[in-house]
C-alpha cells in the first residue's frame, strides 16, 4: 500500500530540500507520496522542475505562512 | 530524462567556488546528466584524509554560507556521486605535488586522472570551471 512521507527541510537552502527529497524517493516504492516542507523560495521552483524532468508526478504545491508544501508521487 | 555530458573542473579553494561547483555537480547528476568532476590545485586539499577543514570565504556571500543552513559542499559532492552517479576524479598532478596516495582520498572519489584523460572525456561535454 502506498505511503505518505513528510520531509521537513525548513531552514535548509538550495539544493538541500531537493537532495533530501531525492534521497527519500530512492528508497520509496512506486506510488508513495512525499511532502517536502521548505522555506527556500528557489526550491519551490526547482523541485517541480526536477519532478517533471525525472518523470515523477507533482501532487500539490502550496505556500502556507512562508512554508512551501510540495507533494510528489514516485512514478518509477 | 534528457541527458547531457557535464564536465566540471574545480581548482579553487574558496568557499563560494567550491559551493557553486558542488551545487552544479549534485543537481546536474540527480537530473540524469553524465557528470564528471575533475579536482585539482587547491580544491583537492579538501578531499584528502576526510578533511573537515573550512574553505575561506572570498566575500560576503561566502561568510553567509557558513552562517546559514546551506548544505556543505562536501556533502553535495558526495550526494552527486551517491545519488546521481557523478564521477569525481582527483588530478594526478596535484596528487603528486601533495604526495597524496589513493588511500588518502575520500571514499566517494575515483582513481586519479591525468589531464589528457580528462580532456579526452570532456571533448563532447559542457565544461564548467571553478
Amino acid at each position: 500500500m502506498a505511503e505518505k512521507m513528510l520531509i521537513d527541510a525548513r531552514g535548509s537552502f538550495c539544493p538541500g530540500p531537493l537532495m533530501e527529497l531525492i534521497a527519500k524517493l530512492k528508497s520509496g516504492q512506486v506510488g508513495d507520496e512525499f511532502e517536502v516542507l521548505s522555506s527556500d523560495k528557489g526550491s519551490a521552483k526547482d523541485i517541480p522542475e526536477w519532478v517533471e524532468k525525472a518523470g515523477h508526478e507533482m501532487v500539490e504545491s502550496r505556500q502556507d505562512k512562508g512554508v512551501w508544501h510540495i507533494t510528489v508521487r514516485k512514478m518509477r | 530524462m534528457a541527458s547531457n555530458k557535464i564536465s566540471i573542473v574545480v581548482v579553487s579553494g574558496s568557499r563560494e567556488r567550491l559551493q557553486m561547483a558542488a551545487m552544479m555537480a549534485s543537481v546536474g547528476a540527480v537530473s540524469g546528466n553524465d557528470v564528471t568532476v575533475f579536482l585539482s590545485m587547491n580544491a583537492l586539499l579538501y578531499f584528502l584524509n576526510e578533511s573537515s577543514e573550512t574553505a575561506p570565504a572570498e566575500g560576503q556571500v561566502g561568510v553567509m554560507i557558513a552562517e546559514k543552513n546551506v548544505p556543505p559542499f562536501k556533502q553535495l559532492f558526495q550526494q552527486a556521486a551517491e545519488l546521481g552517479d557523478a564521477k569525481i576524479y582527483p588530478c594526478s598532478m596535484a596528487m603528486d605535488l601533495l604526495g597524496a596516495e589513493v588511500d588518502d582520498l575520500d571514499p566517494y572519489l575515483q582513481e586519479p586522472w591525468g589531464l589528457t584523460k580528462f580532456l579526452s572525456h570532456a571533448s563532447d561535454a559542457q565544461v564548467w570551471s571553478f
